[in-house]
């Protein structure tokens, strides 16, 4: 499917909104959060950047499973990091062999379903983790009422994985053209929540 | 009037008018990048001025040079200068004017910044396409250090003086031109070959070209970093710049190790996405 006009302007907007992230909006933070939205931000820019100059052709690479892998779970650390001080080293040690392990059955042939439960495991917990943990944090009234909006941002990520998840293992849930409409705007819806989360909250 | 719409629109694309752009954008993020009183308007548009006269004066004169083995080449053989649609003697006298006009004014509003200014179009025209474009693939080394010269002339105009941050960031640009250069020549590779134009990947082959294409981009990547660190740019905007250039190496090692048509193109692209951020970036910095 092409991509319209529109469709680039949406994900030249993401990509300055999380290009103001990384210059912006995470200063003052510790070290590790700062490194963990870097690379969450990060990607989604030159995700963005490369989306916009490929084309949606890009999704159909394996490639693309590694790296969207990255975001959840490099924002759920540096959330859980800022948050969770008791959970700081285990879900850091998470985050990594979570990403390995995602890399690994990616890259090299695995029998059954090993790649789709260690995917689903892994984007699951980050997926969860960043959708719940700040409306739970808003709710007790330990962050401000609009931290609230990381989480929606967190479930905008997870309907967004769950719909190309499905469509690359070949059950969509809506059609191809649907979900590649709807890409851009909810890339955007995404990145919006993050950063207003992260600016008001 | 209909006739000087149709010249202008001729001359106008034979200015290069995306390249002349982001070079005169080098230039000027190289002026900024001095923290001069930036609000200068009178020299802020002096400096754009005689940079965007002086680029676009140089482009046109590489095109009547070229004119020739732009006619073999299925890219260019359409160009105003290669079909005919402008004669040979008036693309010249437009080229030279542009230029002279272009060098005038920026030797009359500083030497220094006058003398680069010339030393950016002589390497271009005389050097580059005249001399070396059609003897080595090596050229593009002196089409780079030309296109290095507006990022130098600006820093120099708002500085008074050359200095190591504006030689680091002209080696960034010097640098980042292969990139940009030899992912083209790949790209075209028949029609150079037509042409008889000496290229890296008709020279050396692709594996030498996609090798020197991803030590280019690692060493331009990190000649912007050092001279964004020289210019003092504040943490988060060095993150963001560093961001960026670890997407410009992730393609430069992906075309190395997994080289194919669509990273070639998205290579081309990114990189010059790449340097205009840097410029943006260096500009937000300062104002």
């Amino acid at each position: 499917m092409k991509m319209s006009p529109l469709d680039r302007v949406l994900l030249l907007i993401t990509g300055i909104l999380a290009a103001y992230q990384v210059a912006v909006g995470i200063d003052g933070f510790d070290t590790v959060p700062i490194i963990a939205y870097t690379i969450a931000f990060g990607v989604l820019l030159v995700a963005g950047l490369l989306l916009i100059i490929w084309g949606f052709e890009v999704l159909d690479s394996p490639t693309i499973v590694v790296v969207s892998t990255a975001i959840p779970l490099s924002l759920s650390l540096g959330l859980v990091w800022q948050h969770l001080a008791s959970f700081r080293t285990s879900y850091l040690i998470f985050a990594i062999l979570g990403f390995l392990a995602v890399t690994l059955t990616r890259s090299i042939p695995v029998p059954g379903k090993i790649p789709t439960i260690v995917l689903a495991l892994v984007h699951g917990i980050a997926g969860m983790t960043i959708f719940l943990l700040p409306i739970i944090l808003s709710v007790q009234g330990k962050t401000p009422p609009l931290f609230s909006f990381v989480g929606v941002g967190g479930a905008l990520i997870g309907i967004g994985g769950l719909l190309l998840s499905f469509l690359k293992a070949g059950r969509p849930i809506l059609s191809r053209g649907t979900i590649l409409k709807v890409l851009p705007g909810l890339l955007l819806l995404m990145t919006i929540c993050f950063v207003a989360g992260f600016k008001f909250g | 009037m209909s006739v000087l719409a149709t010249k202008f629109r001729h001359y106008w694309s034979l200015t290069k008018p995306l390249q002349t752009g982001l070079l005169l954008a080098t230039g000027l993020a190289g002026y900024m990048s001095a923290r001069c009183p930036v609000i200068n308007m009178g020299t802020i548009l002096g400096a754009a001025g005689s940079l965007f006269l002086a680029i676009a004066g140089s482009t046109v004169l590489n095109m009547w040079w070229d004119r020739d083995i732009d006619a073999k080449m299925g890219r260019t053989q359409h160009r105003a200068t290669s079909s005919g649609q402008v004669t040979e003697n008036e693309v010249l006298r437009v080229g030279l004017l542009l230029s002279v006009v272009g060098v005038g004014i920026a030797v009359a509003m500083d030497a220094l910044f006058g003398l680069i200014v010339f030393a950016g179009l002589f390497f271009d025209v005389v050097v580059y396409s005249i001399w070396l474009k059609r003897r080595t693939a090596w050229s593009i080394v002196w089409g780079g250090v030309s296109g290095a010269m507006p990022i130098l002339a600006g820093r120099t105009l708002g500085l008074g003086s050359i200095d190591w941050i504006g030689l680091t960031l002209a080696l960034g640009v010097l640098l980042w031109i292969p990139t940009h250069t030899l992912t083209f020549s790949m790209k075209f590779a028949k029609d150079y070959a037509a042409a008889c134009v000496p290229t890296f990947p008709s020279t050396y082959g692709l594996g030498f070209t996609r090798v020197t294409i991803a030590i280019s981009s690692v060493l331009a990547a990190l000649a912007m970093v050092i001279a964004g660190y020289g210019l003092g740019m504040a943490w988060g905007f060095l993150r963001l710049l560093s961001v960026l250039s670890v997407g410009l190496l992730m393609l430069a090692f992906a075309i190395t190790f997994k080289p194919s048509e669509r990273v070639n193109f998205g290579l081309f692209k990114y990189a010059s996405v790449y340097m205009l951020a840097a410029m943006i970036l260096v500009v937000i910095e300062v104002m």
